[in-house]
């Protein structure tokens, strides 16, 4: 694949490309009988964050994605796809529900980050982030995962503790923004594209890392060549994990997941 | 009348003489300790006799790893975890072998966290200290993972955990596999909490990120010291965003305390008292001599 060439920021510009499909754009093409349940019954009913029932290739499950607009006004609505508490605890409040109808829970990952603001601090950021890793990690039901464009750090890991993530071949996963990065390694935000090719982040990498499961095809090098094509390649990692994942048993499953994590680092001693 | 203040305060803890670092290093450069709350000065003897807390604001300052296990553990209970661990550079990271080295040096610490297993008051427990001093406490593999061992070494001797936290978050130099950390320890958390065992976080300063964003948001009572700096994102980012000045007690432990995200403020006087009393009443007696 010649794509396998291109640099970390080669791919940033991708996934900046306003025509690069959204999550909403790949759940009308992926899934069936889609309902969109609303709110974290706690405060309010986050945007960033949609949430849903449906049906996957015939099975029940629940969805739950981070949504990026594809104009400015689809973005404030969404606040640019970045949640506060309330999306996270929904998002939560709806895979404890797949949990209690043993549904498996599908988390679609496209964020820059979890906001930073001050009501997402007094609201607890932090906590609702820290809740649904250990939550998510514990679920007794599979949950599959997919970064499709930014996986933004705390942010994108909230809905990524998962039996197995998937990536899209131009998607990014990154501990910090390589904007973050560049200033404080450079006191440079402008050296961004150097950060970016120095984080390592890419799908590919992070399938070398043994982070990500499955490094899934884009059509002739980008999603927005060919929408349909592209939710056909992300339904069927979606089904594989699915069918997969439902046959294990839950005790088994989960100690798969808890393992999947366990065994990442890189250490001496 | 300060200094009588001080005497009292530090009577309790100075069981033992100096610390043997302090001896080493009598002087510091600094010889004046200016309090990032109130920025008072006093000189930098009297504000560590005073255990590192700021005698005019309450602020309570950044121990070392090794004085915070010195005021928690009972004497010579203390018997660590993994003491050689040490972080590799997985993704040849501009400057990281570096600056691991530096710190190493400047700290005596092979990384930013301390892990281990201590009586308090006679509680047996797991106890985690984590050092700022050490790249800002930042998480990487090698705290990530001393931090799941201590979990579950606490499940199999079905002991509680006791975890001091401070943190600038998730350590960049390891990228992803550092994010992976928060998962890790967040799910050994989780496998402890199912063992019906009980963890309790201190809070000190600063807890924030990727650390806040885990393990140390997940105790079954979260305490923290007075005016210490508690957050998921920084005070210039969030500023950056909304292009204005936050007040000055926005992420303080007394604000996290009113928003509902922390059980109690324990002054670090009291603190040894504090968790052995809370041990005790979770069932963790002390133990036959």
């Amino acid at each position: 694949m010649e794509t396998k060439e291109l640099t970390a920021w080669d791919r940033m510009l991708l996934i900046r490309n306003k025509n690069r499909p959204t999550a909403k754009d790949y759940i009308e093409n992926i899934f069936t009988d889609f309902y969109e349940m609303h709110g974290d019954r706690l405060y309010g009913d986050d945007q960033a964050i949609l949430g849903g029932v449906a049906r996957l290739d015939g099975i029940p499950v629940t969805v739950i994605a981070q949504i990026k607009g594809h104009d400015l006004e689809e973005n404030k609505k969404t606040n640019f796809s970045m949640p506060h508490p309330e999306g996270y605890r929904k998002a939560l409040r709806l895979a404890r529900q797949a949990e209690k109808f043993h549904r498996p829970v599908i988390c679609l990952i496209d964020t820059p980050g979890a906001f930073c603001g001050v009501e997402a601090e007094e609201r607890g950021q932090g906590e609702a982030i820290a809740k649904n890793l250990a939550e998510f990690m514990t679920l007794r039901t599979p949950i599959i995962s997919v970064v499709l464009g930014e996986g933004g750090s705390g942010g994108a890991l909230a809905l990524g503790v998962c039996d197995a993530l998937g990536m899209l071949e131009n998607a990014l996963y990154s501990v910090i923004s390589p904007r973050g990065a560049a200033s404080i390694l450079w006191k440079d935000a402008s050296r961004e594209q150097e950060a970016c090719n120095v984080l390592k982040i890419t799908a590919h990498d992070l399938y070398n890392f043994g982070v990500a499961d499955a490094v899934i095809e884009e059509p002739n090098g980008a999603a927005h060549n060919d929408l349909y094509k592209m939710s056909e390649n992300i339904k069927e990692f979606l089904l594989d994990n699915v069918t997969k994942n439902l046959q294990k048993d839950i005790d088994v499953l989960l100690d798969f997941r808890y393992n999947k994590f366990r065994k990442i680092g890189m250490f001496q001693e | 009348m300060l200094e009588d203040l001080f005497k009292v305060v530090t009577k309790r803890f100075n069981d033992d003489s100096e610390n043997e670092q302090d001896k080493k290093h009598p002087k510091k450069k600094e010889d004046v300790f200016k309090c990032p709350r109130c920025q008072k000065q006093i000189p930098f003897e009297m504000y560590r006799n005073a255990n590192k807390v700021c005698p005019f604001c309450d602020y309570h300052g950044r121990l070392t790893a090794r004085e915070r296990l010195k005021l928690t553990c009972d004497k010579e209970s203390f018997v660590e975890y993994d003491t050689n661990m040490s972080s590799v550079d997985p993704l040849n990271f501009p400057g990281y072998a570096v600056k691991e080295t530096e710190m190493q040096t400047k700290t005596g610490l092979k990384d930013a966290v301390v892990t281990g297993e201590c009586t308090i008051k006679g509680s047996r427990c797991v106890i985690i200290a984590m050092d700022s001093n050490f790249m800002m406490a930042s998480m990487g593999s090698v705290v990530g993972e001393k931090i799941t061992r201590a979990f579950e070494n606490a499940i199999e001797k079905k002991l509680p955990v006791v975890a001091f936290t401070a943190s600038g978050g998730a350590r960049m130099q390891e990228g992803i596999i550092s994010l992976m950390q928060m998962a890790k320890t967040s799910g050994a958390v989780a496998k402890h909490s199912e063992a019906g065992l009980l963890y309790i976080t201190v809070l000190t300063d600063p807890t924030t990120g990727g650390v806040t964003a885990s393990f140390a948001s997940l105790g079954d009572i979260i305490i923290a010291e007075p005016k210490i700096l508690i957050g998921f994102a920084g005070r210039r980012v969030i500023e950056g965003t909304i292009k204005q000045h936050l007040p000055d007690d926005f992420q303080l432990a007394e604000f996290m305390l009113e928003k509902g995200f922390i059980d109690m403020i324990v002054k670090r006087n009291k603190m040894r008292s504090v968790l052995s009393h809370l041990l005790k009443l979770h069932g963790y007696e002390k133990e036959e001599a």
